[in-house]
């Protein structure tokens, strides 16, 4: 069976001439990055050149940038690499309740440890309430976490606004900016430091630094089809962080361990790629999200589009279907070559349906009943003209042996 | 070698998350009550499970007044794969063989209703729970109304 693969935000291939750059690291040109000889030196090289891509990307300069294992990785590095370097300067953390696990978990453990951790609200749309934000901000805020786009419901986040939110508090806060200058760490620490995970917003959004206006921001390689187990962290070179692995100076000291050169070299090939691509493909994506989205709302009664309208990911697609369970619903659409996932609490281990979807103020049980597609480079018109037709059947079907009557 | 290598990565695809006998009654469930039961169609029916937590399901009986053995059982389920899984095998389970006495049925077990499903992932223990409640509760109707009679 032809197999149509809508789940991109999940993960991606790895598109072939980006494997194509990664195999020399893979067999002959095998170094330690860190050894003076030829081989040590060919490692190094790459890894910087792909640095220096990176940053370039990003706009910034490219001992910014450190390379991970993963956008999970980064996420925690910066999350407690600020909390823990900052904590003499407050206690204070802002992260909204639509975050990725990968941050919402590492507030949670510093919380644990005596951090106070500020969940914001989001509308029903999945966009933060910017009026919590400025309410909550206090002279003991070190870190603020919030998202670029949402992974479930593609929602995009007004980080530039956020941002000026943030720079208009600092500038208030002079007293403690005072205190800070006398910490030799750093010349200026313009607290809280602003952290965004990008990884769903890589290929789509803009990332230069600049005008996001951000301080930290988190990216990986297997959602822009690089490949797995690596990512980045941008660090704005005014905060220090502290490692979160130790052993080595590699990563500038701040990440030890042999770096895995294939994979770096993959991810900045990928990064410069999807930047390439980012406007066209962007537009196409859209324009079938649009399509499907339409047909969708048209020939199925009693359904929900998840996330906002038009501040969406070109390549998110997330409905709510009432009265039936999204694991079936996954299930069903497999046999028929689809792969989707779904928020539902039956494929979570805590039996509790997406924190996304709730935080949105959905029902129980539409949270259960959701259903993400989403769209990448291989994804036709006919391939959705697919789904548009199996579908709908197969909501009809669950519907029909549901105990729920709609 | 090679040819190996790939029949290794097609047998992964046939790895699903339920063994055949969930799968084939989840993708073809048995004795499904498609439209509402007219008035006096069955003799009792039960209700488990809530939709918040992601399944609910709902059972009816019909039973011999004579020999005090389920005829009939016809469900709905709204819920993941397990749980309508469970629902189907439990109604064939109470109907074959001329039907499970009322008594019986009172007692069954979810793990029986696992044990003939071949397996439910740990994590879905709670949806042949479900299905066992129904039917209690279904058997519990059907008794209270002939007490009225």
């Amino acid at each position: 069976m032809k197999q149509i693969y809508l789940d991109y935000a999940a993960t991606t291939y790895i598109d072939p001439r980006v494997l194509q750059k990664m195999k020399p690291y893979l067999t002959t040109a095998y170094g330690n990055a860190s050894s003076l000889y030829f081989l040590g030196r060919q490692a190094k090289t790459a890894i910087e050149k792909a640095r220096e891509e990176v940053a370039k990307i990003l706009g910034v300069s490219s001992q910014e940038i450190i390379f991970t294992g993963s956008g999970t990785e980064s996420d925690n590095m910066a999350i407690f690499g600020i909390a823990r370097s900052y904590q003499n300067f407050g206690n204070h953390i802002i992260v909204s309740k639509t975050e990725h696990k990968a941050v919402l978990e590492s507030a949670k453990k510093l919380e644990k440890e005596g951090f106070k951790v500020t969940y914001l609200n989001v509308d029903s749309n999945g966009i933060v309430k910017l009026d919590e934000l400025k309410k909550t901000l206090n002279q003991k805020t070190i870190l603020v976490s919030i998202m670029y786009a949402n992974n479930e419901i593609g929602t995009i986040q007004p980080i530039k606004e956020i941002s000026r939110i943030i720079s208009n508090f600092r500038k208030q806060s002079v007293k403690r900016k005072a205190q800070s200058v006398h910490d030799s760490r750093f010349a200026i620490s313009d607290l809280p430091a602003l952290h965004t995970d990008a990884c769903q917003a890589a290929g789509a959004l803009s990332l230069k630094i600049k005008d996001l206006g951000v301080d930290l921001l988190t990216l990986n390689g297997s959602k822009i089809y690089g490949p797995k187990g690596v990512g980045c962290l941008y660090v704005n070179k005014n905060y220090k962080i502290e490692p979160l692995i130790v052993g080595g100076s590699q990563e500038m000291g701040l990440r030890a361990g042999t770096e895995n050169t294939a994979l770096i070299v993959g991810f900045a090939e990928a990064l410069k790629l999807a930047e390439k691509l980012r406007k066209k493909e962007s537009q196409r994506l859209r324009s079938l999200r649009d399509y499907f989205i339409k047909k969708i709302l048209k020939t199925i009664p009693h359904c929900r589009l998840n996330g906002h309208f038009q501040k969406r990911l070109p390549n998110n697609i997330n409905f709510s279907f009432a009265g039936i369970e999204g694991e079936s619903l996954v299930l069903k659409l497999d046999q028929y070559g689809i792969s989707a996932s779904t928020g539902s609490a039956c494929t979570s281990t805590d039996l509790k349906p997406s924190h996304v979807l709730m935080a949105l103020g959905l029902k129980e049980e539409l949270a259960h009943g959701s259903l993400r597609l989403t769209l990448g480079r291989k994804t036709t018109k006919k391939d959705l003209d697919y789904v548009l037709k199996i579908l709908p059947k197969i909501v009809n079907d669950l519907r029909k042996i549901s105990v729920i009557k709609l | 070698m090679k040819k190996n290598k790939q029949a290794d990565i097609k047998k992964g695809g046939q790895l699903w998350l339920y063994n055949e006998i969930v799968k084939d009654h989840f993708l073809n469930p048995r004795n499904v009550l498609l439209d509402d039961p007219k008035k006096g169609e069955f003799d009792g029916e039960g209700i488990a499970g809530n939709p918040m937590c992601g399944d609910q399901m709902k059972l009816w009986i019909k039973v011999d007044p004579k020999t005090q053995k389920i005829k009939d059982c016809k469900w709905r389920t709204y819920g993941c794969g397990a749980a309508i899984a469970s629902t189907s095998m439990l109604s064939i389970m109470v109907t074959e063989k001329g039907g499970l006495p009322l008594k019986k049925a009172l007692n069954l077990k979810p793990q029986e209703i696992v044990k003939r499903l071949g397996g439910l992932p740990a994590l879905k223990f709670h949806c042949s729970v479900l299905g066992q409640a129904a039917l209690k509760e279904a058997i519990n109707d059907y008794l209270k109304k002939q007490k009225r009679n």
